[in-house]
């Protein structure tokens, strides 16, 4: 039987498939433009682009130098190409422009300009650059379809930072139409996915989109055994409660503090001093550490997806083994003892290395979790999601804002209770909007009139609360949560189990019929949809045979969801494995942030 | 994790993974560390693959894009060894010696742009806009050039980015197939682009009054506008759709771009008759007015402040102007510098109150943190009397004595204070963890008189200091016969 991606011995579907054709893609476009290169990369791509290629791909292709796109002068650079890489926004546009405008003019030669739309051209673009007079300029203008990135081996994610907003506040599909897209694409790789299941409206248009894509292209129809049985997609608005509680998995709880970007997270650096010798060790790094976490390592793949409280054991008992281990030379007495030592110590070498690290992590997040205010908010949240008081005017909330916590921390909290009453009191709507502008300025009104729209805010207008009757059904509070050895899903928030994965975990088993009622309190309809194999492809399921489940969170999904999914993946008698995708990892911060307007001018 | 947090503070606290510190001094690991050095120089000379990842300090790994950007970009200043910093180079650059590549790759990429026309060319002549050199585009967007499509066929090739001219288009008929057969695809991109020609060729009123029925397509529009800065056209866009409220906040947003605080202010009044629903409508109201008065106290204050001859502003200079501040830090700062003014001054607090309704708690609270910063306790004092009309005092709190009693510890208020309002506390439970919390002794020692608990006034005997007055207080207490003592 297969193992899982995501954990120790990865031999899940290879999703490097994937990264493989997304390199080709990258080697053929560089090579269009011949000669010495210069990339201009809108910064937000380098962490995407890292997971795909390293800099000896680019250089391979004659890439001699590398810049940021700012405003102004390019810089010097004796190269013959020099390529844009950009996501299609009009401001970014305005720096090239600017770019192109100040090229120096008596230059000899003369440099040639290129553009790479990440992931689309842009045709609104492309009119604004020849409004500016400089469309012109650009010898070749080509898109790359960075839609899905492997970020590890069970999960991948197209990292559109604001494929929720557009989708749900502006309905603008244009970040669905890159989810069929990629979906198209993942089938020509791993097959034709047989079933399809969804809830929402925008898990209703993709699906659309799809079935509309594979009758156009007849060609598409491929003959690969298929790699997955099932296609779930839900609606972030499906579940708006889940990403905006606090995650207590150990990898959400780093998500939460410092932010997971593109699989590397920044930490300060003072618990990770260098301990060399003879290095003074005086002057402290002041830089923030920078690591990768994925499940290549192995201690991560073990701990990323505990609950923190479950995490301290497992440190403590890795660094006992690897003491132990560590040990053994002094037993080691022949050569060939002495040499088999030596064979592994780069491996407990590196296990030394990720301990220390992830022992510091956990320190740093301790002294986090055992504040007060971390407790008082917990406490708060989880009231609100097993239904305590949802209905008046929160006391911890009031302080929060009297201290002036940050706003995004009270809109969290607001927003959680809202949702956990199926929309607030108009009273106490009233209220608590009236303090947040009169304490953080009235151009918040502005957000908060997007919260509404995304309906995350809102007046409780049937007059009647669903919340009981939806936690109830799906149990989605658990009172006897098991933290270390888990036996549900709502391990992931103590107590809470996300209602994403509940209804995932209904529909293996016993399937949506048995929740009808519930399905038709959430947004959205719900649907299945069958695309036909060919019979030679159709599996014959051998007995104990594992089900293979994409799941595909349309408007974003957090680390604790993806902890549940593995979860239920890892069960003995689950009989369904969970791949997921979505269109950007989030958390409750950076999805409130995403809706917020932008007081402060764009940094360039 | 609340539940099972007693457990974790217990493995925490017992093992604190102490099994596995890294300190130099630990001489059971020092030999670990010599392995270390030992497999360190060992991977310099041997291995170059991949699996065990280079890191530089920043975490980023060698050889990744990010990293590279700073690497490549600082080496074109100074090849040799550049600082690290990035993108540091762009303008002071020094180019590097004569170019590398040969003249027959040059004349190569001239000759497929079929195009003679240089950058330096086009841009001396002065206008901007004239230079669009579209010959140079690639002949390989020309092939299969057809110009007989259908908008079908149109919609298909753009989507796969071909250009395509929408020109030929010309009866709204057509046009609108063109704009159903986007949406119909989904591809946002594409009903953008097609939006943008129809914008161009029809009248206003016929691409809104069309787009009503077309949803789709309107939000793309809506979306466009708004990204593209189009306010003038979405407003009409709106008004049109009788989506006054948009229209309103859509215009209401614009104050953010207005830097200039009487620009801004002026702004902000002519906002002030638009559709907002109510409640945003008196909040938008209230802005105005708040600006408005900033602007006055801000002229006045820096005034006053220039002249020197105000202590408050001599003892505590400003650190940031008050302008376009929230109104709850607008009243702080009018505790903190006008406090005792009439009623009449625009800066008065009390004006602030009255103007903006501000509720009593919030009033007190910000007025209670403002004096206890400047450690004004004879006003805080103030701040909770009140009189009833036998001419009796009574203190009594909106926000709660315990509240009041944080705000003061934060303040570093000394112990004579706080305890006066520990003492207030109603609920003994939380008075007593406040009272000694901040060692107010009286008060501990009181309530347990009170409560008739001699165990307890005991064990707290021995957190007292030896011989102090604390502890005569507790043993007068402890031997006075009067008291029954509940245990």
């Amino acid at each position: 039987m297969r193992s899982r991606g995501g954990r120790a011995g990865v031999t899940w579907p290879d999703l490097t498939a994937l990264r493989e054709a997304g390199r080709r893609e990258l080697r053929e476009f560089l090579d269009k433009c011949a000669g010495s290169k210069a990339i201009v990369w809108d910064e937000y791509l380098t962490g995407p682009f890292g997971l795909i290629a390293q800099y000896s791909l680019l250089k391979e292709h004659e890439v001699e130098k590398m810049f940021t796109l700012k405003p102004g002068r390019l810089p010097a650079a004796d190269v013959k190409n020099i390529i844009f890489f950009v996501r299609p926004k009009l401001e970014l546009m305005d720096i090239i422009t600017e770019n192109i405008l100040s090229e120096d003019r008596g230059r000899s030669p003369q440099r040639d300009f290129h553009i790479l739309f990440v992931p689309r051209r842009s045709l609104l673009c492309e009119q604004w650059l020849k409004d500016q007079g400089v469309l012109g300029s650009f010898i070749h203008k080509e898109q790359y379809s960075l839609d899905l990135i492997p970020f590890d081996g069970d999960l991948l994610s197209m990292e559109s930072e604001s494929a929720f907003k557009e989708c749900y506040l502006e309905s603008d599909q244009t970040s669905l139409y890159h989810a069929a897209k990629g979906l198209m694409t993942l089938q020509a790789l791993y097959g034709t996915i047989p079933q399809i299941f969804g809830k929402g409206e925008c898990a209703r248009h993709v699906a659309n989109m799809m079935i509309r894509m594979k009758r156009e292209f007849p060609g598409s129809q491929n003959s690969i055994f298929p790699v997955f049985d099932t296609l779930l997609l839900l609606d972030r608005n499906v579940d708006l409660l889940t990403p905006l509680a606090t995650q207590l998995t150990y990898e959400g709880l780093i998500d939460e503090i410092y932010g997971i970007q593109n699989t590397y997270v920044k930490l300060p650096p003072e618990k990770f001093a260098p301990k060399k010798q003879g290095e003074g060790g005086k002057d402290l790094p002041t830089e923030p550490k920078k690591l990768q976490l994925n499940s290549a390592e192995e201690l991560y793949a073990e701990i990323r997806d505990k609950n923190f409280n479950a995490v301290g054991s497992v440190l403590s008992k890795k660094a006992k083994v690897i003491s132990a281990a560590f040990e053994e030379r002094h037993h080691a007495k022949t050569v060939g003892e002495i040499k088999q030592f030596v064979s592994q110590l780069p491996h407990m070498q590196a296990a030394r290395s990720s301990l220390a690290n992830h022992t510091s992590i956990a320190e740093l997040i301790k002294d986090i979790t055992t504040s007060e205010d971390f407790f008082d908010n917990l406490t708060v949240e989880q009231e609100f999601m097993s239904g305590i008081d949802t209905d008046k005017v929160n006391n911890y909330v009031e302080d929060c804002i009297a201290q002036k916590h940050p706003l995004i921390k009270i809109l969290r909290l607001v927003c959680l209770q809202s949702v956990c009453n199926s929309g607030l009191k108009q009273k106490v709507l009233d209220h608590y909007k009236r303090e947040i502008i009169q304490t953080y300025g009235y151009e918040h009104i502005l957000t908060l009139n997007n919260l509404e729209k995304a309906g995350l805010l809102k007046p409780q207008t049937s007059g009647r609360n669903n919340y009981p009757t939806i936690r109830k059904t799906l149990r989605l509070w658990m009172d006897d949560v098991n933290e270390q050895n888990p036996n549900d899903i709502s391990y992931v928030y103590s107590g809470y189990a996300p209602l994403s994965v509940r209804l995932a975990q209904l529909l293996a088993r016993p399937g949506w019929r048995s929740i009808e009622e519930v399905l038709k309190m959430l947004p959205g309809p719900h649907f299945e949809e069958r695309q036909q194999l060919p019979t030679g492809l159709q599996k014959k399921r051998q007995h104990g045979e594992n089900r293979v489940t994409l799941v595909f969170f349309l408007g974003g999904v957090t680390y604790a969801e993806i902890a549940a999914l593995r979860f239920l993946s890892q069960m003995e008698d689950g009989g369904t494995e969970y791949v997921i995708a979505t269109t950007k990892l989030i958390n409750g911060t950076s999805w409130i942030k995403s809706l917020m307007e932008k007081l402060e001018p764009a940094p360039f | 994790m609340s539940r099972a947090r007693a457990d974790e503070d217990e493995y925490w606290h017992s093992s604190k993974c102490r099994a596995f510190t890294f300190d130099d001094d630990d001489d059971e690991l020092c030999q670990l560390k010599e392995s270390k050095r030992a497999v360190n120089s060992l991977r310099d000379i041997v291995d170059d693959d991949d699996d065990l990842e280079r890191v530089s300090w920043s975490g980023e790994p060698v050889g990744s894009i990010s990293w590279s950007i700073k690497e490549t970009a600082s080496s074109s200043i100074s090849p040799p060894e550049g600082s690290l910093q990035k993108g540091s180079s762009s303008y002071a650059a020094l180019p590097k010696q004569a170019s590398s590549y040969s003249l027959s790759s040059f004349f190569k990429g001239r000759n497929k742009l079929g195009s003679f026309q240089s950058l330096s060319d086009a841009l001396s002549d002065a206008g901007v806009k004239s230079y669009a050199p579209e010959l140079r585009r690639p002949k390989a967007d020309y092939k299969d050039y057809s110009s007989d499509w259908s908008p079908k066929d149109t919609i298909r090739r753009m989507q796969r980015g071909k250009v395509c001219s929408l020109e030929r288009f010309r009866s709204l008929q057509e046009k609108l197939m063109l704009l159903d057969e986007a949406v119909a695809v989904h591809d946002g991109n594409v009903i953008t682009a097609v939006l943008i020609f129809l914008k161009r060729t029809l009248k206003k009123e016929i691409l809104f009054h069309e787009l009503e029925v077309r949803q789709v397509a309107l939000r793309h529009l809506i979306h466009f506008l708004r990204e593209s800065g189009e306010q003038k056209l979405l407003l009409d866009l709106f008004r049109f759709l009788d989506r006054t409220e948009e229209v309103a906040l859509s215009q209401y947003r614009e104050h953010l771009n207005i830097q200039d605080a009487d620009k801004r202010k002026e702004f902000l009044k002519g906002c002030i008759g638009l559709p907002f629903s109510a409640e945003d409508a008196a909040h938008v109201q209230d802005h105005y007015t708040l600006l408005e008065r900033q602007i006055i106290i801000e002229a006045n204050d820096r005034h006053v402040e220039s002249s020197g001859q105000s202590e408050v502003f001599r003892k505590y200079p400003r650190k940031a102007l008050i302008l376009n501040m929230p109104l709850v830090t607008t009243l702080f700062y009018s505790c903190f510098y006008h406090y005792t003014e009439a009623e009449g001054t625009f800066s008065s607090p009390t004006n602030l109150k009255k103007t903006f309704k501000i509720p009593d708690k919030q009033y007190v609270l910000t007025a209670l943190a403002a004096r206890a910063k400047l450690r004004a306790w004879h006003d805080v004092d103030a701040l909770f009397t009140t009189k009833n009309w036998l001419g009796y005092t009574k203190k009594r709190a909106p926000i709660g004595f315990h509240r009041v009693v944080e705000v003061l510890q934060r303040n570093n208020a000394p112990v004579q204070v706080l305890q006066e309002y520990v003492r207030l506390v109603e609920d003994v439970d939380i008075r007593l963890n406040l009272a000694t919390k901040y060692k107010c002794h009286d008060v501990v020692i009181d309530t347990y008189r009170d409560l008739k608990d001699r165990i307890q006034l005991l064990a707290y005997r021995c957190k007292v200091e030896r011989g102090s007055s604390e502890e005569d207080k507790i043993d007068s207490i402890l031997s006075n016969s009067q008291i029954r003592w509940k245990n």
